[in-house]
């Protein structure tokens, strides 16, 4: 029986000791040593977070997930609904407005990042996950523009083909092939960025968020010192 | 279009008129829109806010 040390049941082991060795065991086993339920959601965090740097990570996810439900609507609805109704013009900026903000938080949180040198500490799994996710919505944001069903899309598409297909990427991505576009931004990049920033996420709260720099030894200066001086100023 | 409608419309337009040919800024042979430049600037304007402003902290603090 697994049993906490007040007698509940974890639900961690397996309940049989002979399926211990079982595949589900051992994953459960290994998800909840890397991810223990009391740092997947912690209650407090260390006082260095209290930052403005780490409000524009949650706003970043925030606007994701209005890109994510306006592109949803956007999906059922269709073209003629997004470019001719109030309704659909309205759910149409509020999708393109929640990107550009999106990419504004995304960029504050990579400077902040970027300057705290955010890899240390063993975290550079997070900071490369951060990486591939700015990517990886750039890709998202382009296939955006050519799916938008106007003369912009049509624009933006005839200048990009030539720089496309000098890459020899025009093979496998015809930026011309408005299908193949619309199921890249829809579906394939939507997947990508969504488990990506998961990762990202489940890295952040397993190492932590990277503590300041610790100061120059010669900006430390030990409390007898200060004493001493502060004894000499009284005697003069 | 109903009078309140018009009137926010017109009052949007009166802030910023976009019903137009973007600007552009050339330097040398960097080239970029004024709304690209506004957005980087802005970007800029609120990474250094978010270092300067103090946290709002609870009372009874963190740990």
């Amino acid at each position: 029986m697994n049993a906490d040390s007040d007698g509940s049941d974890t639900g961690v082991q397996a309940d049989l000791p002979e399926d211990e060795g079982q595949w589900s065991a051992r994953l459960r086993r290994a998800a909840v040593n890397a991810l223990p339920p009391g740092r997947l959601l912690p209650d407090r965090q260390p006082a260095y977070v209290a930052s403005w740097i780490y409000v524009f990570g949650a706003l970043t996810l925030a606007a994701l997930a209005i890109v994510v439900l306006s592109g949803m609507v956007l999906a059922i609805e269709g073209p003629t609904w997004w470019h001719l109704s109030r309704v659909g013009l309205f759910v149409n900026s509020m999708h393109m407005w929640s990107v550009e903000l999106f990419f504004f938080f995304m960029v504050v949180h990579l400077w902040g990042k970027f300057f705290m040198a955010a890899w240390r500490g063993r975290r550079r799994a997070t900071w490369i996950t951060g990486v591939l996710a700015f990517v990886v919505s750039i890709a998202a944001a382009f296939t955006g523009y050519l799916s938008q069903q106007n003369f912009d899309s049509q624009w933006i598409g005839t200048q990009a083909k030539d720089g496309i297909n000098a890459t020899g990427a025009g093979a496998f991505f015809n930026v011309l092939n408005f299908g193949q576009m619309l199921v890249w931004h829809v579906l394939l990049l939507p997947l990508v960025v969504g488990f990506v920033v998961v990762v990202h996420v489940l890295l952040v709260r397993r190492h932590g968020v990277v503590p300041p720099f610790a100061p120059d030894p010669g900006d430390l200066v030990a409390p007898e010192v200060v004493a001493s001086a502060a004894d000499r100023s009284v005697t003069r | 279009m109903t009078f309140p409608q018009e009137l926010a419309g017109r009052l949007a337009q009166a802030i910023i008129n976009l019903n137009g040919p973007g600007r552009y800024v050339h330097w040398g042979f960097i080239q970029i829109s004024v709304a690209n430049l506004v957005v980087i600037a802005l970007m800029i304007v609120v990474f250094v806010a978010a270092i300067l402003v103090p946290f709002p902290r609870r009372s009874g603090g963190g740990r």
